[in-house]
């Protein structure tokens, strides 16, 4: 017995109003290294065994700001130095979109690192060498009983004297704890070819695995990549269909916008009646109208349409369009010319769009109308 | 008529029948250290069954790929992220009994707070699923966190998406430490009563060395208090976030303020709904009726009541904003969602959400164990119908008519959406027979006359 070198000495008690008092008393008594062992948090310990307040929560707030800035700082260096980005059209340092995450992190890191400070530096956990683990002192007190012990390093502490103060008090089970002798003599080495040995197979499982992982497993099906996946690409054969090509061809009937068939062929008389202007002389339509006609038509017709051509003759003169025949033409006449050419003139409907072609009406008509003003015209 | 007087001046024992602190030990370690009934075995392998359907489902969505869902253009978010809202939602419940009734000092908490914080746990990973498989490549979901890349590029810290990924991760890590926190003590008392040396080992690990020392309640409690005081605006935050995800948008339907506080409401509710559900099971099987009492339930009916209230409130709220704030899209939603092709789904949520738990007003109805089952049960259809409406009517019709379609889910998604409540029936299955399941030191602390007479 000897030999054993004392913890502490341990009572039980039953009543939390027995503890509470038994720790009051021990307090009072001027020990300081003993501590009560309850169940379950018995209200007004604290006061009795006069502990100052946890101050825990001076971690937490440290760890909630440390959490606020970096999430802020973080973010800021993202949008405004390492890749700023316009997103949604907003300033590139949109704090209001920083509010979650920043919340986030402060609450994450508030929270967790305050536990695992609570239980790293407070309690010195995990710790499961202690002396009183798995005595009858512990169980009792993991379950029912209320315990309280005074440590041998106490500077008051007298084993004699603390086993009559104990009872005094009324405690039962009045037992000394011994520090565990194998605990006592256990030493760790770092150098122990067993615990190398397991080192070394670790690090070969781990490393194996993860080499498997990242250049083996990823490319292996299911798993694709954007970059080898099938897709079609343009101009390029496809395995994704039966026939095998890529570009697919348009469906039957689809007309691109803007080319509308045209289904008036040589019909020059009747047309007029079936097509309409569907433009009105606005400034901007003849401003366009004019620009088109100075393009595609004013080199045969002239510039004010009269037929006077600029290809001096290379090129057979059409008549001009302020005859009485053109000039009574219904404007869909004049397209259907247009569109369909008309003897030694091509069609011009691959070089002009539908409604610059009616554009250009509009701007002949002008030119007609100022070239054959009326008085009525003047006023 | 006789009157009976009731003292509202005392509060009624959170745990009836004064057992002694070892009782409580007895009834609730119970269920450790006995082999599984023949009971348990059979609801263990219905929902295994329902967990591998949806592992199938998961392993032909990974290898084949997300066209085997119903998601297409213009209803890009189907079941997943109703799913997705629906288990966000129901985890809820277990932060705001654990935290929120904590700080209200509302002791009745003890005995519900360890099943449904574990609840949120296991709700959340059922959650965590749903976005994962939606992002089409599971396998690189590091690319929803901001590390630095090879690209040189980060993620959008604007983007409601993201916001998301850091709250659900948060609210899950710091749930799983309330948790933890809260279960160190009780490893340390099965860790003095078991006699098994494999269990011992386990539990010596799991407890850290716990000595119930008051040096160390000390600081005990006031983490507790301040892992409360931060999981509360966590808590609310969470589904606010969530519903950032629809609010922040510009779809008619979703672009409302009313999103977060309706959401927030909307999820406390499903999720007592759900843990009611599950703990009139629990205390049946367990005996563990004297602990979680009828008093609880009656308790978690009422906040069920009061949210349900406020969902209702929010529904027809939307109603009167729709028409108030004369957006012609915004007005035809809400006719589309009563009168439209998902018009069944709309009167199945306002039914089930809005109706029925009003039932509870009367206090016989609050009382009774199966009428109090069947009304949870269709709280959480409503709830579910709740984000389907909210995700599928205003996707399906938008602005253009043309670009209307039309929502069918395939079997797969079912198939997803069984195989979580699998997981989550498993989870649950597996924790009352390794965990206590009512947090034991808790309990014992407010039994009568556990705390000095002074006092």
């Amino acid at each position: 017995m000897s030999t054993k070198q004392l913890y502490s000495i341990t009572a039980l008690f039953d009543s939390p109003d027995e503890i509470i008092h038994a720790a009051s008393e021990t307090s009072k008594a001027g020990y300081t290294k003993y501590d009560v062992n309850t169940p379950y948090p018995v209200h007004g310990m604290d006061g009795a065994m006069q502990l100052k307040p946890s101050r825990l929560g001076f971690f937490a707030m440290a760890f909630g700001l440390l959490g606020a800035v970096s999430a802020i700082g973080f973010m800021t260096w993202v949008t405004l130095i390492e890749y700023p980005l316009v997103i949604g059209g907003k300033p590139f340092w949109s704090w209001p979109a920083f509010v979650p995450v920043s919340f986030e992190l402060t609450v994450l890191l508030a929270s967790v690192l305050s536990v695992v400070a609570m239980i790293v530096i407070y309690f010195k956990f995990p710790n499961n060498a202690h002396p009183l683990h798995d005595t009858k002192y512990m169980k009792a007190v993991s379950s029912d009983k209320f315990g309280i012990n005074i440590q041998a390093e106490d500077p008051k502490f007298d084993e004699k004297a603390v086993t009559e103060f104990f009872k005094s008090l009324g405690g039962k089970e009045i037992t000394p704890v011994y520090f565990d002798e194998d605990e006592l003599s256990h030493g760790q080495k770092l150098f122990d070819p067993k615990f190398i040995g397991i080192l070394a197979v670790v690090a070969v499982i781990a490393s194996g695995t993860t080499y498997f992982i990242f250049n083996q497993l990823m490319f292996m099906p299911p798993f694709n990549w954007m970059m080898t996946q099938e897709k079609l690409k343009a101009q390029k054969p496809s395995e994704l269909f039966s026939d095998g090509i890529g570009m697919r061809n348009p469906v039957d009937g689809t007309v691109a916008r803007g080319f509308l068939p045209y289904p008036f062929k040589g019909q020059l008389d009747s047309v007029g009646k079936y097509l309409v202007n569907p433009l009105l002389p606005t400034k901007e339509v003849l401003e366009t109208g004019k620009q088109k006609y100075l393009t595609f038509c004013s080199p045969c017709h002239g510039n004010f349409a009269q037929g006077d051509s600029r290809l001096r003759g290379q090129f057979p003169n059409p008549p001009t369009l302020h005859s009485d025949k053109v000039r009574n033409w219904h404007d869909g006449n004049i397209y259907h010319v247009i569109t369909e050419g008309q003897n030694v003139m091509p069609s011009y409907a691959p070089q002009i769009a539908r409604d610059d072609r009616w554009a250009i009406i509009h701007y002949l008509r002008a030119l007609q109308r100022a070239q054959n003003a009326k008085e009525s015209d003047f006023k | 008529m006789s009157t009976t007087v009731i003292d509202y001046t005392k509060e009624l024992p959170v745990v009836e029948g004064r057992p002694t602190a070892s009782q409580i030990e007895v009834v609730v370690t119970a269920p450790l250290d006995q082999f599984p009934p023949r009971k348990w075995w059979y609801a263990f392998a219905v929902t295994l069954s329902m967990l591998s359907i949806g592992g199938f489902c998961i392993g032909m969505s990974l290898y084949k790929g997300l066209g085997l869902w119903g998601v297409n253009q213009p209803v890009g978010w189907g079941f997943d992220i109703v799913n997705f809202v629906f288990w966000v939602g129901i985890g809820h419940a277990g932060t705001l009994i654990s935290a929120i009734l904590f700080l209200l000092r509302q002791r009745w908490r003890t005995g519900i707070a360890r099943f449904a914080e574990a609840m949120t746990i296991f709700a959340v990973m059922c959650a965590g699923l749903f976005p994962l498989m939606h992002t089409g490549r599971q396998w690189l979901p590091m690319y929803l966190t901001p590390y630095p890349n090879q690209h040189g590029l980060w993620v959008n810290f604007t983007s409601p998406l993201l916001w998301d990924v850091f709250a659900v991760s948060t609210y899950f890590t710091v749930s799983l430490v309330f948790w933890y926190l809260g279960l160190i003590p009780d490893l340390a008392t099965l860790r003095d009563r078991t006699t098994s040396k494999i269990k011992k080992t386990i539990y010596s690990i799991f407890s850290l060395g716990w000595r119930h020392s008051n040096r160390h309640w000390q600081h005990y409690e006031r983490a507790y208090l301040i892992l409360a005081g931060f999981a509360t605006p966590l808590v609310l935050s969470v589904h606010t976030i969530v519903s950032f995800d629809f609010a922040v948008s510009v779809i008619p339907g979703w672009h409302t303020t009313i999103f977060p506080p309706y959401f927030v409401a909307g999820a406390v509710f499903s999720g007592f709904a759900m843990v009611q559900n599950v703990l009139i099971f629990v205390r049946q099987y367990f005996n563990l009726k004297h602990i979680i009492t009828l008093d609880h339930l009656e308790k978690m009916n009422k906040v069920m009541v009061l949210t349900g209230s406020m969902v209702g409130y929010a529904y027809a709220m939307e109603f009167f904003i729709a028409w108030y704030s004369g957006s012609q899209f915004e007005t035809f939603v809400f006719l589309n969602r009563a009168l439209g092709p998902y018009s069944w789904a709309y009167w199945t949520m306002v039914s089930c959400n809005v109706i029925f738990p009003q039932l509870f007003w009367i206090k016989k109805i609050r009382r009774s164990i199966p009428a109090m089952f069947l009304i949870g049960i269709t709280v959480n259809i409503g709830m579910w119908f709740e984000r389907f409406v909210i995700v599928v009517t205003s996707l399906s019709r938008d602005f253009l008519p043309s670009s209307w379609g039309h929502y069918t889910p395939t079997l797969y998604d079912a198939g997803l959406f069984l195989g979580s409540f699998g997981l989550f029936f498993t989870l649950i299955l597996i924790f009352v027979r390794v965990l206590p399941v009512v947090s034991i030191s808790e309990v014992k602390a407010v039994v009568e006359g556990a705390q000095p007479s002074h006092h």
